[in-house]
C-alpha cells in the first residue's frame, strides 16, 4: 500500500503526515507536488494541513484550481482513500468533495489547543479500528474551523451516518461548551457518501506519539492501514 | 471595463467577523446599528472587453466559480463602461 501527501504552495503539515506513515504505520509514502497530476501509484492520499496559497481568498478556494486536483477528483471517483486534515479538509469541501464550508471561528480567534472528539460511527475506512462513541485526545490549530452546511445537508450527513467526528468534553458530550469553534451541531469531521473521503479539523497526524501529549490519533490512521491491508 | 463583484455572506450565515465590528463601532459610541455584515469587493480591469452583456457574463462565471463559495456567499456584478 502506498500513501501519496499533497504539498501546496503554503502547505506546512506534509512532514508531520510523511512521519506518522513512515514511522508509525510502518508504509511506503511519497510527496506529491501540487502540480503533479499521475496519482496512478498511490493507494491513499493525504491532503495536509497549513495555508495553502496563503488562505487567500478563503481557505482552500484557490488550491482547488491546482493542477493535482482533477486528479485528485478523480481518485476519489475511483474509490480510493483521501484523507483532508484540517486545511485538507477546507480544500476537500471547497473542491466539492466534501459538502459544507469551514468559515471563520465564532470566536475570530486561532485556536491552538488539544481538544476531544467523539468518534461518530465506525463505519467508515477511517475509524473501523475505533470503538463508536470512543474519546479521543487530538490538537486544533485554526481560523476557519467553523464548520456550517444548510439543514439539508445536515439532515442528509445525519442520516447517512456521515457525521465522523464532533468536538464533546473529556466525557463524551457534544455539548455547547465543548464546541470550540461554533461548528454546527459540534461537527468536527464528515465522510462523503462514497464513505471512502474524509475531512477533519483536528490533526491526528500531530497526536501519534505520547511524548507529544496524546497517540490518540494514531488510531485513524492504523484504521486507514488496516482497510488498504484489507482490501489489497 | 470596469468590474465590480460584491462578495457577501448569504443571509443566516453567521458572521463572526460583522459581530466583532459592530460591537467595536458601538463601543465607539454609535447607536443604532441592528446589524453588520462584511463582505468581499473585488474590482476587474478589462481588456478588449466585447460589450457590456460578454462582460457581464464572463465576470459572473467567475464570481461564481472563484471569487464566491455558493455553499455560504452571494455575488453582485457591476460594469463600468
Amino acid at each position: 500500500m502506498k500513501f501519496g501527501i499533497i504539498v501546496f504552495p503554503g502547505s506546512n503539515c506534509d512532514h508531520d503526515a510523511y512521519h506518522v506513515i513512515s514511522k508509525h504505520v510502518g508504509q511506503p509514502v511519497d510527496f506529491i507536488w501540487h502540480r503533479d497530476t499521475d496519482l496512478k501509484s498511490f493507494d491513499a492520499l493525504i491532503i495536509p494541513g497549513g495555508f495553502s496559497y496563503g488562505d487567500y481568498l478563503r481557505a482552500g478556494a484557490l488550491a482547488r484550481f491546482s493542477p493535482v486536483m482533477e486528479s485528485v477528483k478523480k481518485f476519489a471517483a475511483t474509490g480510493r482513500f483521501i484523507l483532508g486534515i484540517c486545511n485538507g479538509f477546507q480544500i476537500l469541501c471547497e473542491a466539492g468533495l466534501l459538502p459544507g464550508a469551514l468559515i471563520r471561528n465564532r470566536d475570530l480567534h486561532f485556536i491552538c489547543e488539544h481538544i476531544f472528539v467523539r468518534v461518530e460511527t465506525s463505519d467508515t475506512p477511517f475509524t473501523n479500528e475505533m470503538k463508536q462513541k470512543s474519546v479521543l485526545r487530538i490538537p486544533i490549530a485554526h481560523a476557519e474551523g467553523n464548520y456550517v452546511c444548510d439543514d439539508a445537508t445536515l439532515a442528509e450527513l445525519e442520516r447517512d451516518d456521515r457525521i465522523v467526528f464532533r468536538y464533546c468534553d473529556p466525557e463524551g458530550n457534544a455539548t455547547e461548551a465543548a464546541n470550540p469553534n461554533g461548528s454546527r451541531d459540534n461537527i468536527a469531521g464528515i465522510c462523503n457518501s462514497s464513505r471512502n473521503v474524509l475531512g477533519l479539523m483536528p490533526h491526528p497526524e500531530r497526536a501519534c506519539e505520547d511524548l507529544l501529549g496524546s497517540s490518540d490519533g494514531r488510531d485513524i490512521f492504523r484504521s486507514l492501514a488496516a482497510t488498504l491491508a484489507a482490501v489489497a | 471595463m470596469k468590474a465590480k463583484v460584491y462578495v457577501s455572506l448569504k443571509p443566516g450565515v453567521l458572521d463572526p467577523q460583522g459581530k466583532a465590528i459592530q460591537h467595536s463601532v458601538e463601543l465607539l459610541g454609535f447607536t443604532g446599528i441592528a446589524d453588520v455584515r462584511q463582505g468581499k469587493y473585488f474590482e476587474i480591469a478589462l481588456q478588449d472587453a466585447a460589450d457590456q452583456e460578454q462582460a457581464r457574463e464572463s465576470v459572473a462565471r467567475m464570481a461564481r466559480e472563484v471569487l464566491s463559495n455558493p455553499i455560504i456567499e452571494d455575488y453582485r456584478v457591476e460594469i463600468e463602461g
